[in-house]
C-alpha cells in the first residue's frame, strides 16, 4: 500500500513538471518563424497520432484491432457528410457498441 | 489520484504497471512516457502565453488533450482562456466520475460495451479533419506521416513513445521555404460543443 502512495506522489510531481516545462521555458516570447512553422505542425502530428493510439492502442500499450476501427469508420463517414463533432462521437460510439453486440 | 494527477493516461498507465507486478520505478516511468506528449504540446502552447513563470506554469497545468486541441486557433496560436474554460468543467467531471466509479462502477459494467472507448478517436479525428487539415498540404502530409509512424511503432514501442515519435514529424516544418505559413487555417465552422 505504501508503494502505491509513493507512485502516486511521484506521478503527481512528474506530470506537473512535464506540463509546466514548455510554458515556463519558452513562454512569453515570440519564437523564430521556422520554429513557429514546426509548432503549427505539431497539432496535426499529435492529433493524427492520438487518433491512431486511441483506435489501435491496447489497455497496456501494444497494438490491437477491434470494433473501435468500425466506430472510426462511422466517424469518418459522419465527418464526410459534414456532421457535427458531437454527432461524430455519437455515431462512433453507437457503431462500436453495435458491432460489439453483434460480434459478441 | 484523480484529484491531484488529473491525467487519465498517467493514472491508468501507472496503476496498470503496479497492478501487473511492476515496481515503483516502472510505474512512474510509464506515467512519464504516457505524459511526455505534454512536453511538445506545452512547447506549442508557449508562444501564446505571457505573464510570470508561475502564471505560465498554471496554464501548462490546465492542458488536457481535449482542451489543448480545441483551443488551437491555427498558425501556432492558442486561445489560452478558452483552453482553461474547457479544462475547468472537466475537472469536477473527472474527479466525480472517479468517485462514482468507485462507488457504483459495478452497476454499469464494462463501459466498452456501450462503446465509450470509441468516443476519443472520433473526437480527435473530428478536430484533425475539421481544423488542422484545412491548413494546407503540408499539414495533411504531416498528419499522414505521423499516423504511419504511430502505427509502425505501436506494436512494440513502450506505451507513450509512438505519440512522442510522431510529434517529431512536425520537424518537416524546418524544410519549408521562408515566408509565412500557408494561411492560418480557418476556424472550425461548427461549434465544437454543438
Amino acid at each position: 500500500m505504501a508503494e502505491a502512495w509513493v507512485v502516486v506522489g511521484c506521478v503527481i510531481v512528474t506530470v506537473a513538471v512535464i506540463r509546466a516545462a514548455g510554458p515556463v521555458a519558452l513562454g512569453g516570447r515570440e519564437l523564430p518563424p521556422r520554429t513557429m512553422d514546426v509548432v503549427v505542425l505539431l497539432a496535426p502530428a499529435l492529433l493524427a497520432a492520438l487518433v491512431v493510439t486511441e483506435t489501435f492502442g491496447g489497455d497496456r500499450g501494444g497494438f490491437t484491432v477491434d470494433e473501435r476501427l468500425l466506430g472510426l469508420a462511422g466517424a469518418a463517414a459522419t465527418l464526410a457528410l459534414r456532421g457535427s463533432i458531437l454527432l461524430t462521437m455519437a455515431v462512433s460510439m453507437a457503431v462500436t457498441a453495435g458491432a460489439r453486440a453483434v460480434i459478441g | 489520484m484523480s484529484a491531484l494527477v488529473f491525467s487519465g493516461s498517467a493514472q491508468f498507465g501507472s496503476v496498470a504497471v503496479l497492478g501487473g507486478g511492476g515496481g515503483v520505478a516502472a510505474a512512474v516511468i510509464a506515467a512519464v512516457l504516457l505524459n511526455a506528449r505534454y512536453l511538445t504540446m506545452g512547447i506549442a502552447l508557449a508562444p501564446s502565453l505571457g505573464g510570470s513563470r508561475l502564471r505560465r506554469a498554471l496554464y501548462g497545468e490546465a492542458m488536457l488533450d481535449q482542451s489543448w486541441a480545441l483551443a488551437n486557433r491555427g498558425d501556432g496560436r492558442f486561445d489560452r482562456d478558452f483552453m482553461v474554460g474547457v479544462t475547468l468543467p472537466s475537472y469536477p467531471a473527472w474527479v466525480g466520475g472517479t468517485v462514482f466509479g468507485v462507488l457504483a462502477g459495478d452497476l454499469i459494467g464494462d463501459p466498452a460495451t456501450i462503446g465509450l472507448d470509441a468516443i476519443f478517436p472520433a473526437f480527435f479525428l473530428a478536430l484533425l479533419v475539421g481544423g488542422e487539415l484545412r491548413g494546407g498540404s503540408t499539414a495533411v502530409l504531416v498528419a499522414l506521416v505521423a499516423a504511419a509512424v504511430t502505427l509502425a511503432l505501436l506494436p512494440f514501442a513502450p506505451a507513450g513513445v509512438p505519440v512522442i515519435a510522431a510529434s517529431g514529424v512536425a520537424l518537416i516544418g524546418l524544410w519549408r521555404r521562408p515566408g509565412p505559413l500557408e494561411s492560418s487555417r480557418p476556424e472550425i465552422e461548427e461549434d465544437p460543443v454543438g
